[in-house]
């Protein structure tokens, strides 16, 4: 089984966020795999397990990108690809990311695309759908269940809470979601037998795509973070004055009736 | 001089971290209550390859130096000690006997399942009346045949409970004294071998000590470790092999300590400051962090020595020495700058207040520690 699945990095969950200079400060951050795309990674490892096949991780970004792949070899991918853009694009958007995966995955004849359902940065979730979409394959959702017999494949897919069963066809794109299955550890000495493994370093020249074909579609106007919490409010005296001020409060102050 | 570690290494450490920080640190609480060590985290441990640090690449282990197997410990020190135990002293003196002087066939029959952490090894020297004086050994093994049969008790054997492969330390000749011993490799398995009372003890809770019985134990000869005769020499060298790394892991407990200490005292609000602003604290800090920060230099400049084949004698056992004295220097004020709240157990600051001080004692004492430097001083300085 041909098995590709896109990766980003994204910020450490555990770190804070600050802004400098109208844009988000990342000096010093930790850098992870975006955990949706570990999802991702690990259903793919198993999908070789059980059916046979290779693993190949790709990713677009700068040059730092290369740690999350070589941790996703370590996880036990076979191959990764990382596309830097560091040089040809500043600002890229969904439609750049996507154009550039489709491009390459293109005369790939991958049998399956796996993808995380959101990046925990950005949270468009609109990648793998567009990717899927530029291919002209199926593709489903936030699954939590992967199956698949031959070209058959069965999915269950997270609606809000509530699962849906779909069934549908090789080849496919799927987003994973929380649940799919609990990622492993990278091995030790899987991690220095990843130093060993495949890392292709492609750019825009080697896709045969020019900058303007990836330009971003939209633009930031501005970064700023939400507004920090007050301290909550305790209303003091009888219960029935307290729901008569509460109302009241509701409707003057929060506005919100 | 470069003081930095490589990347490879690093990115072990890092991994070590996530796992150790994320993993073990959110059952640390379960440990010490079950006195167990949770299923879960052994398996994870065993598919991360914890168990094989000690282990060369050829056998199914990392083979990575001493440095590196330092920088990994100081990860797997920063959590329950149970847990830093049952992997430190298999990976220590449970496997480096075999490592150092098993031949061919022994290290391809025992070191892969042991690389794996799918046999668990284990160090039996103490006994009754052989504890620092380890010539004093009751334990007595004569050759018949193609075996040797094995007689006496060890006690206080670190995971006997968990250990299939322990390195065994049997008088074979008692008129030779020190050099009349023998180390052998036994099997759980092997006719005549049982474990023993457990002990209940101070802390290391999750890690199990335990009398080892042989009654007329059957050892094949093929199971001598090294040469006949050596076996003092050989448990010596396994111990000092050891010292950087249990230097290493109580660095890591002492870091965590730290880190709980230095976060507590700027959150914990009296006198209307968070009490890092007052200097009876803020000086406790102070010296916590800079004793750690010469553990650190002092740690990795032995790792590297050992790694450069230089002799470490004395050096590794200062290193053992201090390391232990500084661990328990650290949890004391640890407590100290948590006050009522670092007494109960509820919180984790004097569960490693209970298991610092083991450390002060075995894998030798301090005091022999002492003597170990004091010996190789009066070598030293010798007037030919």
């Amino acid at each position: 089984m041909n098995i590709f699945v896109l990766l980003k990095r994204t910020f450490d969950t555990e770190e804070k966020i600050t802004i400098a200079n109208g844009a988000i400060n990342e000096d010093g951050a930790e850098f992870i795999i975006n955990p949706y795309d570990e999802y991702a990674v690990e259903e793919a490892i198993q999908l070789r397990e059980s059916h046979g096949g290779e693993v190949t991780v790709v990713s677009v970004g700068g040059e730092d990108g290369e740690k999350q792949l070589r941790t996703a070899l370590a996880m036990g991918a076979d191959k990764a690809v990382l596309i830097n853009t560091e040089d040809d694009i500043e600002y890229g958007d969904q439609h750049t990311t996507s154009k550039i995966l489709a491009e390459y995955l293109k005369d790939k004849e991958a049998d399956i695309i796996l993808a995380g359902n959101v990046a925990i940065d950005c949270g468009s979730g609109q990648v793998g759908p567009r990717v899927a979409d530029l291919l002209d394959i199926p593709y489903v959702t936030t699954i939590t269940k992967l199956e698949i017999e031959g070209d058959k494949v069965s999915v269950v897919r997270d609606v809000e809470g509530d699962s849906e069963v779909i069934e549908t066809s090789l080849p496919l794109l799927i987003t994973a979601q929380q649940g799919l299955n609990e990622p492993r550890y990278p091995s030790l000495p899987g991690i220095m037998k990843a130093k060993k493994k495949p890392l292709e370093e492609l750019e825009l020249d080697d896709l045969d795509l020019d900058e303007d074909e990836v330009e971003a579609k939209t633009k930031v106007i501005e970064i700023f973070l939400p507004p920090t919490k007050e301290a909550g409010r305790v209303l003091e005296g009888e219960i029935s004055e307290k729901v008569k001020e509460l109302v009241s409060l509701l409707h003057k102050e929060a506005k919100v009736i | 001089m470069d003081f930095r570690l490589d990347e490879d290494i690093q990115f072990l450490k890092k991994n070590v971290r996530d796992f150790v920080q994320s993993e073990v640190e959110a059952v640390a609480m379960q440990i010490e209550e079950e006195n167990k060590i949770p299923e879960r985290i052994i398996e994870f441990s065993k598919e991360m390859g914890l168990f094989g640090l000690s282990i060369p690449e050829e056998f199914g282990g990392l083979g990575i130096g001493m440095v590196g197997k330092c920088a990994l410990y100081e990860e797997i020190g920063a959590t329950h000690n149970g847990y830093t135990t049952l992997i430190g002293a298999h990976t220590g003196i449970g496997t480096v006997g075999i490592v150092d002087m098993g031949n061919e066939a022994q290290k391809r029959k025992y070191l892969p399942d042991m690389a794996a952490g799918e046999k668990i090894g284990a160090f039996a020297l103490t006994e009754p009346s052989a504890g620092s004086n380890a010539t004093n050994l009751k334990t007595t093994a004569v050759k018949k045949g193609d075996k040797y049969i094995l007689n006496g008790t060890k006690h206080y054997i670190t995971n006997a409970t968990e250990a299939d492969v322990f390195t065994v330390m049997a008088v074979t000749d008692p008129s030779k004294g020190a050099k009349g011993i023998t180390s052998f490799i036994v099997e759980k398995e092997f006719s005549g071998f049982q474990v023993g009372a457990v002990e209940k003890k101070m802390g290391l809770r999750g890690s199990h000590s335990a009398e080892v019985i042989m009654e007329d134990c059957e050892v094949p000869v093929e199971n001598v470790l090294g040469v006949e005769g050596q076996g003092y020499v050989n448990a010596l060298k396994i111990l000092a092999n050891g010292r950087a790394g249990l230097a290493a892991r109580n660095l890591g407990s002492c870091q965590k300590l730290l880190d709980m200490s230095a976060t507590y005292a700027n959150q914990r609000v009296q006198f209307n400051v968070p009490i890092i602003e007052h200097q009876a604290v803020a000086h406790m800090l102070s010296e916590m962090a800079m004793e750690i920060e010469a553990l650190r230099s002092f740690t990795y400049r032995v790792a590297w020595m050992v790694d450069e084949g230089m002799k470490v004698i004395k050096e590794a056992a200062m290193l053992k020495l201090f390391g232990s004295e500084v661990y328990n220097r650290v949890a004391d004020k640890a407590i100290q700058v948590h006050g009522g709240i670092g007494y109960i157990a509820d919180y984790p600051i004097e569960r490693f207040f209970r298991d610092a001080r083991i450390t002060r004692i075995y894998e030798g004492t301090s005091e022999i520690q002492k003597n170990i430097i004091a010996g190789q001083l009066k070598k030293e300085y010798k007037l030919d």
